[in-house]
């Protein structure tokens, strides 16, 4: 294996460069926090032998730059997800790469084969799994229990509704608005149709899976941090979601009460 | 009692599934998600939600760092599972939801209510966090 010298010699500095924006762009739009995302390309950057680099994130933009270079370089992220598992491999890529147990030219490798990986839980999985939560939740706001099966059901079929409009529209506000509008609109009949109690409690169950809570503390704790931008944005983001779902449901209620 | 431990342990992990964690993770992060609802549920009828909430977070941050040692993965993994119960999402719809209805008195009342127990969260995070980096340092 090469020695760190070596590798600076080898490698072009675009390279590394982009090797380190790759990481913070897997990181960054799948939902790993503004400081992690930093903290691991200034790591990846010193360990090929930059210790100088810098790097500015937010949730739309990665600026980084090394101290040789002049020109930092500017990467856009449109799409953000929450995918854990590829936080956490390329959390362990750069890991190695700092320990000298990978080479550039490996850590690219592995780096694309996870950008390209594909959601490890099936989508009927995610839809059962969103659906329990929505159960459990129900029962969590002190719900009844006969409230808790039209919750199950109401929120796995507004969760998908959600993922398959989004796919189909690709605006989340839509997906967000016309799903909570569906979730609105069942537990109302649920409740008509005799199956649940308190339309209220179905309705809070169903909408969790949906509901921005994550981006909420996310953006809060960007904000202590010091990051004010991320903090600001993601504050937004969070906001339009959960005023999709606010319109969704009150629209419904509006209508039907 | 035990319902609800059984709820938010299988409400934690489900949430888990959909945010892709790791499969052979997604029994510790319904364990933090119980445990910290659990010291919720212990300290809220003493106190109120936002201070129950913050210690709830502490323990649900200390108990990730501790497993984000035992297994080698990020914090993020476990933190994220163990506080979704926690997290004011409800409280976040009620307040948009009653923007929308024209109450904006308890528009208003509901989402400052969302916003501080978002700050506790974040708050006993950092707080565990950094707890966390004082004991390690003094440890090497």
């Amino acid at each position: 294996m090469d020695s760190p010298e070596n590798n600076t010699e080898n490698n072009n500095i675009y390279e590394i460069i982009d090797l380190c924006l790759l990481a913070g762009k897997i990181m960054l739009q799948n939902g790993a926090e503004t400081y992690r995302v930093e903290d691991t390309m200034t790591r990846m950057a010193a360990a090929l032998g930059f210790p100088g680099a810098h790097s500015y994130v937010t949730p739309t933009v990665i600026l980084f730059t090394t101290s040789r270079t002049e020109q930092p370089k500017l990467f856009r992220i449109a799409e953000r997800t929450t995918d854990l598992q590829k936080v956490a491999q390329v959390n362990d890529i750069s890991r190695r790469l700092s320990q000298r147990k990978l080479t550039s030219a490996q850590a690219r490798e592995e780096l694309a084969a996870v950008d390209d990986s594909a959601h490890a839980y099936p989508a009927w999985l995610r839809v059962a799994a969103a659906a329990l939560a929505g159960g459990c939740f129900t029962i969590m706001f002190n719900g009844r229990y006969s409230d808790a099966l039209p919750a199950l059901f109401v929120s796995g079929i507004g969760y998908a509704a959600a993922a398959y409009l989004q796919r189909l529209a690709q605006i989340r506000f839509f997906a967000e608005l016309t799903a909570s509008i569906l979730i609105g609109l069942l537990s109302y009949l649920a409740v008509q149709a005799g199956i649940g109690a308190e339309t209220d409690k179905i309705i809070i169950g169903s909408v969790m899976p949906l509901v921005p809570g994550l981006l909420i503390t996310n953006a809060v704790r960007d904000l202590m941090a010091g990051h004010l931008i991320s903090g600001l944005s993601k504050g937004a983001e969070a906001f339009l979601t959960a005023f999709a779902i606010g319109t969704g449901i009150g629209l419904v209620l509006s209508f039907v009460a | 009692m035990i319902v609800q431990l059984l709820t938010s342990f299988i409400a934690s992990a489900t949430f888990c599934i959909l945010f892709n964690t790791p499969r052979r993770m997604l029994l510790p992060c319904g364990l933090a998600g119980m445990l910290g609802w659990m010291v919720y549920l212990l300290l809220s009828p003493d106190w109120k939600p936002v201070v129950a909430t913050f210690f709830a977070t502490v323990i649900v941050g200390a108990v990730s760092q501790i497993f984000a040692r035992v297994f080698k993965m990020p914090v993020i993994i476990f933190s994220v599972g163990g506080i979704i119960p926690l997290v004011p999402g409800g409280l976040a719809y009620d307040a948009m939801r009653r923007f929308v209805e024209d109450d904006y008195i308890t528009a208003l009342q509901v989402a400052v209510q969302a916003l501080l127990l978002s700050g506790a969260i974040a708050a006993g995070l950092v707080l565990s966090e950094v707890l966390g980096q004082m004991f390690r340092r003094r440890r090497v």
